[in-house]
């Protein structure tokens, strides 16, 4: 091979290998998903089911209130990011434009704020959740994630307001829309794509979020997905059901794919721009 | 000027509602467990203590480590242009997209004793004696597993915040570098490194703050075991507050990681402003 077509070869295979690496682990649970049960913990193992099967998809519901815990995320999920999304946006409107006495310094308390782990307020979080009867609530978990995806969605939204033009928001301003108005007809159908892409990384974050929702609810009416199926387990310990949380996995997974394959630019754009002007 | 700065302070209303959350929500939780945090003497007597402290900062240094190095191979393939690019990125993403928890079973599965895919690939290998091995029985290797899943959920995104700064390099200093005679090893570490490292101390501290409170992926994959000793800080913090129901000594630990993790980051800081001066 000439030097040019080994270099392209050899980063074709960098390429390959960065895929698989990315992928492998999650198509491995697709597969396991779709092995016949007395396949799917075959020794030696089969690397492809001799038939593909969908019981495991089939108990998996029967066996846990799967489609509740699908619901209760989703609805956790959407009321998150609404009101995290509304919230941010006015506020990060005013730390961007309208020049807050003390603004800079409460923009790094909150970041300083949201870089503590979830662990350093679990404890009081969960006396002030059984205070509020907020315990086993999915209403307690949509307040609970709003405030920790609060500082990441100002800073995300506020990046993306310092960089829009100030002549048009001057306009509407001589205009004599008030600054209320001006934010909310002028300026955010500007910002459309910036708050689409908050919005998208609140809702994964609220979808994936396991500490708060483990310490917040221990029943079946407000569990979400990641709890539901993390608790997962067989009649004893050495009955697991490797298949039905195979498709567990599968099944509660797969929205995650398809938003990251749909907005992966988006994606990319809001996590540089949550962290790096940090 | 007296009239801006007041239209100022009103305009803090705007960030009113957002500010009110976090406040409550995050704020005074955090300040809360200071209050009841109490038995500070058990620290110094405590035989899993240090222990504990020991495993999460070996955590920490290597996952960040190892995730910095790969990271960057990845974010190099990635920048390059090839046809196909967008799926690959968002191939990428998708580790990073799912949920830890969620996939935290996925990994307790792949390193299965008896029917995990791990042991049978690296026996077809030759680099184990059996296809069966009780990966998270044994400390050393329990820890390993979640080096590699934490490196594999996490590396996506120290390669886009990498890919970021790769973009802020300008074209003119590779293309001089080249017409000074300089291959692309030597323009990699003369222009790219060098270039990076504000890029490289963002990630590397995020990361490092974010490995140091870990829970999730290690309470579900090892539940910290065998024996507690994949336990980390935040993991044990949690066993103490919830399972043996001591409150006050819980919240003692999660100050001493409150502490430990300020102590960290300002060193990390120290670090890179030593560097950067000479």
């Amino acid at each position: 091979m000439r030097p040019a077509a080994r270099g392209r070869a050899l980063f074709a295979l960098a390429v390959a290998a960065v895929a698989v690496w990315s992928l492998a682990p999650f198509l491995w649970q697709a597969i396991t998903s779709l092995k016949p049960a007395h396949e799917v913990a075959a020794v030696p193992v089969r690397y492809w089911p001799s038939t593909l099967d969908v019981s495991s998809y089939a108990q998996m519901f029967k066996a846990r209130p799967f489609a509740l815990y699908i619901w209760n995320s989703f609805v956790v999920g959407v009321g998150t990011t609404a009101l995290t999304t509304a919230l941010a946006v006015s506020a990060a409107y005013a730390f961007s434009r309208l020049g807050l006495p003390g603004g800079r310094a409460a923009l790094l308390g909150i970041l300083g704020l949201s870089l503590f782990p979830g662990t350093v307020l679990i404890v009081p979080l969960k006396m002030l959740a059984a205070k509020a009867g907020l315990l086993n609530s999915r209403l307690g978990l949509v307040i609970a994630y709003t405030a920790l995806n609060l500082p990441f969605a100002i800073w995300v939204l506020k990046a993306f307001f310092d960089r829009l033009p100030k002549d048009v928001e001057e306009a509407a301003w001589l205009d004599g829309l008030s600054r209320w108005q001006t934010l909310w007809r002028i300026v955010l159908p500007l910002a459309a794509p910036a708050v689409a892409t908050t919005a998208i990384l609140v809702f994964i974050f609220s979808w994936n979020e396991f500490l708060i929702a483990q310490t917040l609810v221990s029943r079946d009416a407000a569990r979400t997905v990641p709890v539901g199926i993390a608790m997962l387990s067989g009649v004893t310990v050495y009955e697991v059901p490797w298949g039905q949380i195979a498709a567990a996995v599968v099944v509660t997974t797969l929205p995650v794919v398809a938003v990251v394959l749909a907005f992966q630019r988006r994606i990319v754009e809001g996590l540089t721009a949550g962290a790096v002007k940090g | 000027m007296r009239d801006h700065s007041r239209a100022g302070a009103i305009n803090w209303l705007y960030a009113a509602p957002a500010m009110l959350v976090m406040a409550v929500v995050g704020l005074l939780p955090i300040g809360y467990t200071f209050g009841l945090a109490g038995e500070y003497h058990r620290l110094a007597v405590d035989t899993r203590f240090w222990p504990v402290v020991r495993t999460t900062l070996s955590l920490t240094a290597v996952t960040v480590a190892l995730e910095l190095l790969l990271g960057l191979a990845m974010a190099l393939v990635l920048w390059s242009p090839f046809p196909g690019r967008g799926f690959v990125r968002a191939a990428v993403l998708i580790p990073w997209a799912l949920p830890t928890a969620v996939m935290a079973m996925a990994w307790r599965w792949i390193f299965n004793a008896d029917s995990g895919v791990m042991g049978d690939l690296l026996f077809r290998l030759g680099l184990v004696a059996s296809p069966q091995v009780p990966w998270l029985a044994d400390a050393t290797s329990a820890f390993w597993a979640i080096v590699l899943a934490d490196m594999w959920k996490t590396t996506p995104f120290m390669a886009v915040l990498l890919m970021s700064g790769l973009a802020a390099i300008p074209d003119e200093l590779y293309e001089a570098a080249a017409i000074d005679g300089a291959g692309p090893v030597r323009r990699f570490f003369v222009v790219t490194l060098p270039l990076l490292q504000p890029t490289i101390v963002v990630a590397v501290i995020f990361r490092a703050i974010q490995t140091f409170g870990l829970f999730d992926l290690v309470f579900v994959l090892t539940g910290g075991g065998p024996g507690g000793r994949t336990q980390t800080i935040a993991v044990y913090a949690y066993d103490v507050v919830f399972r043996y129901q001591e409150l006050a000594y819980g919240c003692a630990l999660v100050v001493a990681m409150a502490l430990c993790l300020v102590l960290m980051t300002s060193l990390l800081l120290a670090a890179a402003r030593g560097r950067g001066a000479r």
